[in-house]
C-alpha cells in the first residue's frame, strides 16, 4: 500500500506526515503525531470524544480520513489554551467541577469552543442540543451544561473587544 | 442541609480547585491508551463468534507466519507443564478461553504485531475449529432441568450443601428473619410483583487498556487504566504463574469504570506477549469489544411480596431473585440479599438469592452492585402499598424507615443512618411540594441503599524541605480522590490544601490498597490518610524534642500550630517542617489501615417528575432530585457530581439501556448508537441535596457516596410512569416500545 503525503496546519503550525489511505484523523493524530488528547471512545462518531474542529468545522476525527486534512487548518485540545492562559472554557471546567475521570473533556471543550465562537448566546437548550453528539458517563451533565453557560460571557467580551 | 452538631472544619467542606484538572482540560494527562513505549508492538485479541461452543484446535501458525507478526498466543500458553487447557481457571479462561468458549466476544486468541492493523490482519488468519452449543440466555430459562449446561462440574452451592445434578445455578442462598409465612396471613394487605431487569453496561467512556513490559530478569511492568493496582497485579500473577513482587503496575489516567475495570482482561495477555516477542506490547479494545468481551452487570428476575397492617405497618417482605452471572460463577444475587430490605426496619423476611450462569459474558460490579434491581421490585411494592393504603409514599417510607440501632439487612444493627433524614428532606423540599399539573405527567420517588466496604489501604506523606508535603497514594482515582484525600490531610496536619500535594503512584512505591470500589476510596483511604498525617505529628514531635530540648510527649500540636510545654517555643506546621526537615534529614510517615468490610451504609433518596408522550411511547425527564445522606461531603461540589452522575446513568438503565442479543446469543447493539446512554438532550439539571449525617465509623463522619444514587432511579421513574399512565411497569427498560406495549397501544 503506498503511502500518502500530507501537508496541514495542526493548532497553528505547519505539520508534514505519511499515511495510509486507510488511516482515521483520530489514530494519526494519536498514534503518529503524538497528539493524545483527542480520545477515542467509540471510533464510529457516536461519543465526540474525538472532536476537532477541521476548517473551523466541528467534526468527529475518527470519521474522517488523514489523507482529507490535506491542505486544511486543524485545531486540536492541545491548541485551545493560548501558551499558559487557559481558555475561557477551560477554566470554567475546572471552577464548575464539570469533569470527573476526563476522558471526555478534550470532546467538550472543542464542541463547545466551537459553539460558543459562532453562538455566543447560546441558551441552556441551545447549548443541550449542540452537545448532544458528546457522552459522558460520570457527570450527568448537569456541570458540564453550566460551565458552558458560565464561559459564555467571558467569550462574549472577547467577541466584542 | 447541615445537621446541627456538624464540627466546623477548616479545610472540609471547601471546594478548592483539582489539582489534576489543568492536564485533563488541556488534553495532557495521560490515560490507558495514551502509553506509548520504546520499542512497543501493538496486540490484539480474537474473539468468539459464538455464545456456547467447544473449541477443537486452534491453528496459529498462518497468523505466525504474515509479515510483521512477532507472536501469537492462546490459553496454552498459560498452562503449567502436565497442564491442558481445560485444567485452567475460570480467572485464566475468561482472558483467553481454553476447551470452551461461553459468550459472543469471548477472548480465545491475540497477536502481537509492528502495528495494529498488521495485528489485526493476522488474527484473521488464526484458525479455531468451534464445535458449537446451544446457548442459553434467559435467567429463568437458565435454571430449568433439561437447560444446557455450561459448566458441567458445577453443582449448585445451598445452605443444605451442593446439589447432586449439574446445574447452571451456581448457588442459592437463602436469608430468613422472623417467622415470613404466618406473618403473610396476617397482614391486612398484600402486594405483589414479578419483576425484570436486562443486562446493561457500565459505559465508562474509556475502552480498556494496557501496556506491558517483561524484562529478561523476569521484572514485569504494567502500566493501565485499572480501578486496583494491587488487585490488578495480585491476578496477573496468579494468570502469569510469577511472583507478583515481580511485577510492578503503574496506574494511568482512568476514564471511568463504576466497576467495570476491577477484572484484569488486557493486562496478562499483554505480558505474555511481552514475554514471547522481549518488546513492551500494547492492547487496547474498541467498544465493540468493550461491551462483548468485558463486564456488564446483570439482568434480573425478582418475584416479591411485601405485607402491612392496615394502618402501614410494613411486617414481611419475601423475594426470590434471580441473578444473571454471565458466564461464570458469580455472587450478584448473594449481594441482593445483602441490600433489599435494608430501607425498612421489616420483622418477618425471606430472601431467595440464585447466582446462575448464562451464555453472556462474566458480570461485574456497577455501581452498588446488584442494589437497583433490587429496589426496583421493593420501591415500586412501598409505592403500590402506598395506593393501597391510600396514604403518601413519603410518609409510608418514613413510618417504616430503619434507624440506628434497626436489624440490618445482613443481621447487624445499622450504626447511625440517615435513611429517615433524606425522606423527611424530600418532604420539605421545592420538589416535592411544588404541584406537577399536566395531562401525561407524573411524579415517583423511591429510597435505595448501598453498605459501602471499607477494606486496607495505605499511603505516604513526605515533607518536603519548604514544609508542604506530597501524599502519595496507591488508590485509583476514578472522580477526584486525589484532592478528597489531600483535603483530609490538610485538615489533620493542619495546612492549606495547595500545601498538600497528591499523586497516584505504583505498587513498588505504596503500601497495600485494596480495589477503588464500594465507595471506598475516601473512606477507607481517607482513614489511611489520618493516621499518616497523626504518625507526621508524631515523628515531627520527636524531631522538635531534640531541638526544642523538652520531652516529645509534653509537646502541643493544636489548630495547626506547635508549642513547647510552657508556650515560649511554637510554629505552624509549615515553620517547624522547614526547622527539622528543611534543615534536618528527608521525613516520608505512612499510614496504613484495615478499615473493615462495612462502613455503616449510604442511603439515597429520589424525586422525579416525568411526561410519557402517549402515541410515541417515549418518556421525558421533567424535573429530577437527587437526595443523600452524605455523611461529611469533603469536597462538596464533587459529591453534587457523584449524586447527578449516578442519577444519569440510573435514567440510562430504566429508559433506553439494554443488552439485545439474537438466539444464538449474539449481541446486536454494541455501538453507543444501539446501545442508548442518555445525552445531554435526555436529561434535565440534576437538583442535589447534600443531607450530613456523619458517619460514626470515620473520623471525620465520611461516608461512601458513589454508589447510592444509582439505586433508586429505576424505581423512582417506574413509580412516576405509573402515575402518568396509570401502568405498572415491571420490566425494565421503559423504552417507548415498553411503554406503548404496557398502554395497550401495540401487541407485545
Ligand atoms: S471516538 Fe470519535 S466519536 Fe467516539
Ligand atoms: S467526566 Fe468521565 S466521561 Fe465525562
Amino acid at each position: 500500500m503506498s503511502k500518502h503525503h500530507v501537508i496541514t496546519r495542526i493548532n497553528g503550525e505547519q505539520v508534514e506526515f505519511l499515511t495510509d489511505p486507510g488511516t482515521s484523523l483520530l489514530s494519526a493524530l494519536r498514534d503518529q503525531l503524538g497528539l493524545t488528547g483527542s480520545k477515542e471512545g467509540c471510533n464510529n462518531g457516536n461519543c465526540g470524544a474525538c472532536n476537532v474542529v477541521l476548517n473551523g468545522e466541528l467534526v468527529n476525527s475518527c470519521c474522517v480520513l488523514a489523507v482529507e486534512i490535506n491542505g486544511a487548518e486543524l485545531t486540536t485540545i492541545e491548541g485551545v489554551a493560548d501558551g499558559d492562559n487557559l481558555h475561557p472554557l477551560q477554566q470554567s471546567f475546572i471552577n464548575d467541577a464539570a469533569l470527573q475521570c476526563g476522558i471526555c473533556t478534550p470532546g467538550f471543550i472543542v464542541a463547545a469552543k466551537a459553539l460558543l465562537e459562532r453562538e455566543p448566546d447560546a441558551d441552556e437548550a441551545r447549548i443541550r442540543h449542540w452537545l448532544a453528539g458528546n457522552l459522558c458517563r460520570c457527570t450527568g451533565y448537569d456541570k458540564i451544561v453550566q460551565a458552558v453557560l458560565d464561559a459564555a460571557p467571558e467569550m462574549r467580551a472577547a467577541a466584542r473587544a | 442541609m447541615v445537621m446541627a452538631d456538624k464540627p466546623q472544619y477548616r479545610v472540609i467542606g471547601t471546594r478548592p480547585l483539582r489539582p489534576d484538572a489543568i492536564d485533563k482540560v488541556t488534553g495532557r494527562a495521560q490515560y490507558g491508551a495514551d502509553t506509548r513505549q520504546s520499542g512497543m508492538l501493538r496486540g490484539y485479541v480474537l474473539r468468539s463468534p459464538h455464545a456456547h461452543a467447544n473449541i477443537r484446535s486452534i491453528d496459529t501458525s498462518k497468523a505466525l507466519a504474515y509479515p510483521g507478526v512477532k507472536a501469537v498466543i492462546t490459553a496454552a500458553d498459560f498452562c503449567l507443564p502436565g497442564q491442558t487447557v481445560a485444567d485452567l481457571p475460570d480467572l485464566t479462561t475468561n482472558i483467553l478461553a481454553g476447551s470452551k468458549v461461553y459468550y459472543h466476544g469471548q477472548a480465545v486468541a491475540a497477536v502481537a504485531a509492528i502495528s495494529d492493523e498488521v495485528a489485526r490482519e493476522a488474527a484473521r488468519l488464526i484458525d479455531v475449529d468451534y464445535e458449537v452449543l446451544q446457548p442459553v440466555l434467559d435467567v429463568r430459562e437458565a435454571m430449568l432441568p433439561g437447560a444446557p449446561v455450561l459448566h458441567e462440574a458445577m453443582r449448585t452451592r445451598t445452605p443444605e450443601g451442593p446439589g447432586a445434578e449439574p446445574s447452571n445455578i451456581v448457588a442459592h442462598a437463602v436469608v430468613v428473619f422472623g417467622d415470613p409465612e404466618a406473618a403473610l396471613a396476617d397482614c391486612d394487605v398484600v402486594v405483589e410483583g414479578d419483576f425484570s431487569t436486562r443486562m446493561v453496561h457500565q459505559g465508562y467512556i474509556e475502552p480498556q487498556a494496557a501496556t506491558a513490559m517483561w524484562n529478561p530478569d523476569g521484572q514485569v511492568t504494567i502500566w493501565t487504566a485499572h480501578q486496583g493496582s494491587f488487585p490488578a497485579r495480585q491476578a496477573t500473577a496468579t494468570i502469569l504463574n510469577h511472583p507478583s513482587s515481580k511485577i510492578k503496575v503503574v496506574l494511568t489516567e482512568i476514564g471511568g469504570g463504576f466497576g467495570g475495570k476491577i477484572a484484569v482482561y488486557l493486562e496478562p495477555v499483554a505480558a505474555m506477549l511481552s514475554k514471547k516477542t522481549g518488546h513492551p506490547v500494547k492492547l487496547q479494545m474498541d467498544r465493540v469489544d468493550v461491551f462483548e468481551g468485558t463486564g456488564p452487570t446483570p439482568g434480573t428476575s425478582i418475584r416479591a411480596k411485601l405485607g402491612a397492617t392496615k394502618d402501614g405497618n410494613f411486617k414481611v417482605y419475601m423475594a426470590d431473585m434471580a441473578y444473571e452471572n454471565g458466564a461464570y460463577a458469580g455472587t450478584a444475587a448473594n449481594y441482593a440479599t445483602m441490600v433489599a430490605t435494608a430501607c425498612y426496619d421489616i420483622e418477618h423476611v425471606r430472601l431467595d438469592g440464585y447466582d446462575v450462569v448464562v451464555n453472556k459474558p462474566r458480570t461485574q460490579d456497577y455501581r452498588a452492585p446488584s442494589s437497583p434491581a433490587a429496589a426496583f421490585a421493593m420501591e415500586q411494592l412501598v409505592d403500590q402499598m402506598a395506593e393501597k393504603l391510600n396514604m403518601d409514599p413519603e410518609k409510608l417510607r418514613l413510618q417504616n424507615s430503619s434507624r440506628e440501632g434497626t436489624r440490618g439487612s445482613m443481621g447487624m444493627p445499622f450504626a447511625r443512618i440517615g435513611h429517615e433524614e433524606i425522606v423527611q428532606a424530600a418532604l420539605d423540599s421545592d420538589h416535592y411540594n411544588s404541584p406537577l399539573e399536566g395531562p401525561n405527567r407524573g411524579r415517583g420517588t423511591a429510597s435505595g441503599y448501598w453498605f459501602n466496604v471499607g477494606l486496607r489501604s495505605s499511603v505516604n506523606v513526605t515533607v518536603q524541605p519548604d514544609g508542604t508535603v506530597a501524599l502519595s497514594v496507591g488508590s485509583t482515582d476514578l472522580s477526584g480522590t486525589r484532592t478528597s484525600l489531600a483535603m483530609q490531610l490538610a485538615e489533620t496536619i493542619g495546612v492549606d490544601f495547595e500545601d498538600v500535594k497528591a499523586a497516584v503512584v505504583d505498587t513498588d512505591s505504596v503500601g497495600y490498597n485494596d480495589v477503588t470500589a464500594g465507595s471506598r476510596v475516601t473512606f477507607g483511604t481517607g482513614m489511611a490518610t489520618y493516621e499518616a498525617g497523626k504518625n507526621l505529628i508524631a515523628a515531627m514531635k520527636e524531631r522538635l524534642a531534640t531541638t526544642w530540648n523538652v520531652p516529645a510527649d509534653d509537646i502541643q500540636f493544636e489548630a495547626g500550630k506547635f508549642s513547647s510545654p510552657d508556650g515560649s517555643k511554637s510554629g505552624t506546621f509549615k515553620e517547624i517542617a522547614q526547622l527539622v526537615v528543611g534543615r534536618g534529614p528527608g521525613l516520608t510517615v505512612s499510614g496504613s489501615v484495615n478499615a473493615g468490610f462495612l462502613q455503616g451504609g449510604g442511603f439515597a433518596h429520589h424525586i422525579v417528575d416525568v411526561e410519557v408522550d402517549p402515541d410515541t411511547g417515549k418518556v421525558q425527564i421533567l424535573r429530577y432530585t437527587a437526595i443523600q445522606d452524605v455523611g461529611t461531603a469533603i469536597h462538596p461540589a464533587y459529591v453534587e457530581g457523584q449524586l447527578q452522575g449516578g442519577a444519569v446513568q440510573g435514567i440510562g438503565w430504566a429508559l433506553n439501556e439494554e443488552y439485545f442479543y439474537d438466539d444464538n446469543g449474539r449481541m446486536l447493539n454494541s455501538s453507543f448508537l444501539d446501545y442508548r446512554m442518555p445525552t445531554t438532550l435526555d436529561v434535565p439539571m440534576i437538583d442535589t441535596i447534600l443531607v450530613e449525617v456523619p458517619n460514626p465509623l470515620h473520623p471525620y463522619g465520611v461516608r461512601g457516596v458513589g454508589e447510592p444514587p444509582i439505586v433508586p432511579p429505576l424505581a423512582a421513574i417506574a413509580n412516576a410512569v405509573a402515575h402518568a399512565t396509570g401502568v405498572r411497569q415491571y420490566q425494565l427498560p421503559m423504552s417507548p416500545r415498553r411503554i406503548l406495549q404496557t398502554t395497550g397501544k401495540i401487541e407485545e
